[in-house]
């Protein structure tokens, strides 16, 4: 591996996280956007910076807009002052954020964001690393996030905390279980590849010559027990059981301020973000839209990662949307929505899937 | 007491998926973030003050620019936290308005004793003192917070008058009826 190879690798890796950082910085704002729109405000419209700001028309425009806002909520959690409690246990109390931030910000080297057609017709996809077992890797280290909040919500040694690290964990154990069954219909309809990029490949076809042939057209049950899983996984209303402010205060980072505080705050959202993608790789055809091949070429693949990042826009919006539609589900209804309806479903989706595509196979 | 038993229907399964429910919530969500904010950005936009609204006491002048206070002094005697002094003046002979004869040397209102009854412009009989549409106020010393004469016709204004009292009593003194 030479020199060149080496730095393009290294500014691909920083490019990536600092736009699903971007990304999670603005997805901040338009939650608060979105939450103002539904209850009938304004929304975060003061915040400015000085020269940008004072611009003739686009100024007022982006500050009414809020554009400058998570650069001022930014700098906060920098600089804020950084309560330390002293009942804390100390090592995991910091190591909790991390273990929360890292695995969010890993994900995203395995997800591919659009695709590349060299001059030669041949396709590649914009990725980090292709994995073949993409989809096997997000699981695996996603899940691992649970165990910041579980520290997090064990270090702090105090009571609000620890039920809300409680909950976490089983509700993550309870709704991890759908989330994987839901999915394994999907690998074996695409012949039992695990790779991302493939899978987006299969679904850039028609379906019957009309519709596009995205996942979530043909197996509809599958893409809701995995929507609801991963609003579960994520810790989003209606299941932000870890952190329900109205019974535990604010869950398991009560006891966080500050930058630590951050971290989790932009591990949370860069979850939904990924969690977003992942959704829209497996069930909405990624970047690929019906009647549309892109052309060969840098700008190509500038088309496609923007088709791309409009649809994850889509999604995470309705993730907020979802927020604040529904009200916070009961904990024990939580549990029985996941091991009594989701689980069941989703074996019964398996089965039905699994029988459907022998049947396909075989005639 | 007679018992009534109300037959409660079963949910029907699209109930029990609980998805039309959110699909509908879903539906009224959207509904509310396609209308425009209903809140009034305060500093920037001011609310409509109602008429007969109590903000702070004000002096008026009438659309001549008539000083409207003849100095009575009543609003003093009225005002319950004893908030107004007035310090009676006489008005120069030859001065337009000579024939009112009094106008207050100095009026003082101090804010931090009003307690914004209305009582002062209850009783005027000048229609002078009016408790106009200011409804927010701060100083940073006592001192600032007692208006001065000069302070109180700044924020009073002018408003419309539907009298012109000394005016009809000077045409009246005119034509030889000083007792109108």
């Amino acid at each position: 591996m030479d020199l060149t190879h080496l730095i393009w690798l290294v500014t691909k890796a920083v490019l990536m996280i600092s736009v699903v950082m971007g990304g999670a910085a603005y997805a901040v704002l338009m939650e608060r956007k979105v939450a103002a729109a539904i209850q009938g405000r304004p929304g975060p419209n003061r915040t400015q910076i000085p020269i940008f700001g004072s611009l003739p028309v686009i100024g007022p425009f982006l500050t009414r807009i809020g554009i400058f806002q998570p650069m001022a909520d930014g700098l906060k959690f920098l600089f804020k002052e950084d309560p330390f409690p002293k009942h804390v246990n100390a090592f995991y109390y910091v190591l909790a954020p991390l273990v929360a931030f890292i695995p969010a910000m890993t994900t995203m080297t395995v997800m591919p964001f659009g695709v590349y057609t060299g001059e030669d017709g041949i396709q590649n996809p914009m990725v980090l690393a292709n994995l073949d077992i993409g989809i096997l890797f997000i699981f695996a280290v996603s899940s691992l996030g649970v165990y910041g909040i579980i520290l997090g919500g064990w270090s702090a040694n105090s009571k609000y905390p620890f039920l809300g690290g409680i909950r976490a964990s089983a509700q993550m154990i309870s709704y991890e279980l759908a989330l994987g069954l839901s999915l394994l219909p999907v690998f074996m309809w695409f012949g039992g590849t695990l790779n991302l990029y493939d899978i987006v490949l299969g679904q850039e076809d028609l379906l019957f010559g009309f519709i596009p042939s995205w996942t979530v057209f043909y197996q509809p049950l599958s893409a809701l027990i995995f929507l609801v899983a991963l609003f579960a996984e994520t810790n989003r209303l209606p299941f932000d059981m870890p952190e329900s402010e109205t019974d535990l205060v604010a869950g398991y980072n009560t006891e966080y301020g500050a930058f630590k505080f951050g971290l989790f705050f932009v591990g949370e959202y860069a979850h939904i973000i990924i969690g977003s993608g992942v959704f829209v790789l497996l069930f909405l055809g990624g970047w690929s839209i019906p009647y549309v091949t892109y052309p060969a070429g840098y700008v190509g693949g500038a088309l496609s990662v923007l088709v791309f990042a409009f649809k994850v826009f889509l999604l995470v919006f309705f993730f907020m949307w979802i927020r604040w539609t529904l009200p916070r589900f009961r904990y024990d209804q939580v549990m029985d929505l996941g091991w009594r309806k989701l689980l069941p479903l989703a074996i019964a989706n398996l089965v039905f899937y699994a029988v459907v595509i022998a049947l396909i196979e075989q005639f | 007491m007679a018992i009534k038993v109300i037959e409660r229907k079963p949910l029907s399964l699209a109930e029990r998926t609980y998805i039309p429910q959110i699909v509908n919530g879903l539906g009224i969500t959207m509904k509310n973030m396609l209308k425009p904010a209903v809140t009034l950005e305060y500093p920037d936009e001011r609310p409509d003050i109602p008429t007969g609204y109590r903000g702070v006491p004000t002096l008026v002048k009438d659309p001549n620019g008539r000083e409207k206070c003849v100095s009575c002094q009543l609003c003093e005697f009225v005002c319950p936290p004893k908030a107004i002094r007035i310090t009676p003046g006489a008005i120069e002979e030859e001065a337009d308005n000579a024939h009112v004869e009094k106008a207050p040397e100095e009026f003082e209102i101090n804010m931090l004793r009003c307690i914004y009854c209305g009582y002062c412009q209850e009783v005027c009989p000048e229609e002078a003192i009016f408790l106009q549409d200011i409804f927010s106020l701060n100083g940073m010393s006592r001192e600032e917070l007692i208006f001065k004469k000069k302070k109180l016709y700044e924020i009073g204004g002018t408003l419309p008058d539907n009298h012109y009292k000394w005016d009809k009593k000077r045409e009246a003194e005119l034509a030889g009826n000083p007792h109108h």
